[in-house]
């Protein structure tokens, strides 16, 4: 039931969050299973949220949306958004396991959000693959 | 499901707090936040109704030091009780590491224990997890009621009801006044910190 990554990989997915979403404005990005544990998080220095809070609402709020997909016949809904006036969440599920959950303020549109976390959902897919979770 | 971070030297233990509605889970995380407010460095979260019933979950991080190292942090849940929220108490459960089961000891309340530790069964099932293999405590809770008359159920009834099986640590305690609140969170967060130490090796 327990489960663990090495330094290597921590390392390389922190590079991840830091190059492709951090870089380019994005406030505070981590990284969860669906326990709501945070493996990895990363942020731009200026802002300090209560993470682990975070990472427990978040959790929670995926797996009630997803669970509501099934109610009615969808099979997942794999992305969700939350819009506020300042600050937006983005969701964007990696594996069965893994979200990715990024906080980012009006600066940045949704559309070059999604095209950055894509590509860093990619990265981090291949390395979360090789390891086992229960 | 718990996590470690060799990066960080970091633990993280997911707890819940299970049983009947009204029986004093949230109660329980209300007086450890309380009580430990200077180790405690974030608000506790709570979802809850414009009654004041757990709606969704009640959340409390909790650092307790460190294990061989690592420092652990305990992820403390409450789940629902009403019988109506069962899907979410269900996604509450995901990825736990250990359970207190807070029965309610009041009389009129001993069918509602037996049908909740039976739901607690059925939705560990769901994760493929065994009742009888994680880590679990039972609470005996509102022990304080006997003092008001109110008709209480006997320890070794709550025993035959709810543990006869588990055969595993329970404690009469009272939530309200705190009384066993914390001797049973040590007893849970000991036995699945043990669990995770023998999963490591």
């Amino acid at each position: 039931m327990t489960y663990t990554l090495g330094q290597e990989q921590l390392d390389s997915m922190e590079e991840i969050l830091q190059e492709h979403l951090i870089d380019v404005g994005v406030r505070c990005v981590f990284l969860i299973d669906m326990a709501g544990n945070i493996i990895a998080n990363k942020d731009n220095g200026k802002i300090k949220h209560d993470v682990y809070s975070l990472a427990a609402l978040a959790a929670g709020n995926f797996g009630a949306v997803s669970a509501m997909a099934k109610i009615i016949g969808e099979g997942e809904f794999s992305l969700l958004f939350h819009k506020g006036k300042k600050e937006n969440i983005h969701f964007n599920k990696i594996s069965a396991e893994f979200l990715l959950i990024t906080i980012f303020s009006n600066e940045i549109s949704l559309g070059f959000l999604r095209l950055k976390v894509g590509e860093a959902v990619e990265k981090i897919k291949k390395i979360l693959d090789n390891i086992n979770t229960p | 499901m718990a996590f470690v971070n060799p990066k960080k030297k970091e633990v993280q233990v997911k707890v819940v707090y299970y049983g009947p509605g009204r029986g004093g889970k949230t109660t329980n995380l209300e007086y450890i936040y309380k009580k430990f407010d200077k180790r405690i460095k974030t608000e506790m979260v709570t979802i809850k109704t414009h009654g004041d019933r757990t709606l969704f979950f009640d959340f409390l991080p909790f650092d307790i030091g460190t294990v061989n190292g690592y420092e652990v942090k305990i992820q403390l849940y409450t789940v629902p009780g009403q019988v109506k929220y069962d899907a979410t108490r269900r996604l509450v459960l995901r990825g736990v590491d250990g359970i207190v089961f807070v029965a309610d000891s009041m009389e009129v309340r001993r069918e509602k224990n037996i049908l909740s530790i039976k739901n607690l069964q059925e939705n560990l099932a769901n994760y493929k997890k065994s009742i009888f293999k994680i880590p679990i405590v039972l609470q005996y809770n509102k022990m304080d009621l006997a003092e008001q008359g109110i008709p209480l159920l006997p320890v070794e009834t709550l025993e035959k009801d709810l543990n006869s099986q588990l055969k595993t640590s329970s404690f009469e305690a009272s939530a309200i006044t705190g009384k066993n609140v914390v001797p049973t969170m040590k007893k849970i967060v000991s036995m699945t910190i043990a669990t995770i130490v023998k999963d490591l090796k």
